[in-house]
């Protein structure tokens, strides 16, 4: 009983983490300036860690968190690098 | 280390669904704002919703789930939340001084009011906060 609750909630949330995705895409893809597309970037960072986490859950296995942890890592360096490349035109100063 | 979701109580079952579907729904409502919304100042604010509770949803519910499921206590989870947390602000106040500043010094109409361009902004990095002169 309880693997059918949280086997159906988590195909739930996979799928609504999924059309988060395809509509953050819809922004980076359409997003009139550079900043929307970064904006969109780093949501879709954060939305891939989520998924990531939620399929871990599914499985029932504790190793893809660590997946999910570099993730969110790697989306902080990246939205950090492209918003100071927008502020002044260079990365490292 | 792998759990078998039969080993989950009912009532942890339930806790950790619900706890699930919250993250997930504000991420997705997060989403439809980032479309939705009309300028990037209103957008910058969507993905909030999916770093703060989305996160922190996502984590409690495999928090709950991985505990339960495996008789111990299993609480790394808590490193994302926090990591997420902390992270956010800093990267969006990163691209909202480098959005004022593209927006100020192309005299762009979207702009907030009561700013008025990069000069500003280089006096307002100048003086303490909290005291504008020329500002009621």
């Amino acid at each position: 009983m309880s693997a059918t609750i949280l086997l159906t909630s988590l195909w739930i949330a996979q799928g609504a983490l999924a059309l988060a995705m395809c509509l953050a895409t819809f922004r980076m893809v359409r997003g009139p300036r550079a900043q929307d597309r970064i904006l969109s970037l780093d949501f879709l960072y954060v939305l891939a860690m989520l998924q990531l986490l939620a399929f871990g859950m599914r499985t029932g296995n504790v190793l893809y968190f660590e997946g999910a942890l570099i993730i969110g890592m790697l989306g902080f360096v990246s939205t950090v690098s492209l918003a100071k490349f927008l502020m002044r035109g260079e990365v490292i100063e | 280390m792998t759990i078998d979701f039969a080993d989950v109580p009912l009532w942890a079952a339930i806790a950790a669904s619900a706890f699930i579907l919250l993250g997930a729904g504000l991420s997705l409502l997060g989403a439809i704002g980032l479309v939705r919304l009309k300028t990037f100042y209103e957008r910058l604010h969507a993905p909030t919703l999916a770093t703060s509770w989305g996160t922190a949803g996502m984590a409690i519910g495999s928090m709950i789930i991985f505990t339960t499921g495996s008789g111990r206590l299993v609480l790394h989870e808590i490193l994302i939340a926090l990591f997420v947390t902390v992270t956010t602000p800093i990267t969006l106040m990163m691209l909202g001084r480098a959005t004022l500043y593209r927006d100020g010094s192309e005299g762009n109409v979207t702009l907030p009011a009561g700013y008025h361009g990069p000069e500003q902004d280089e006096a307002d990095l100048e003086e303490e906060p909290g005291e504008k002169p020329g500002q009621a």
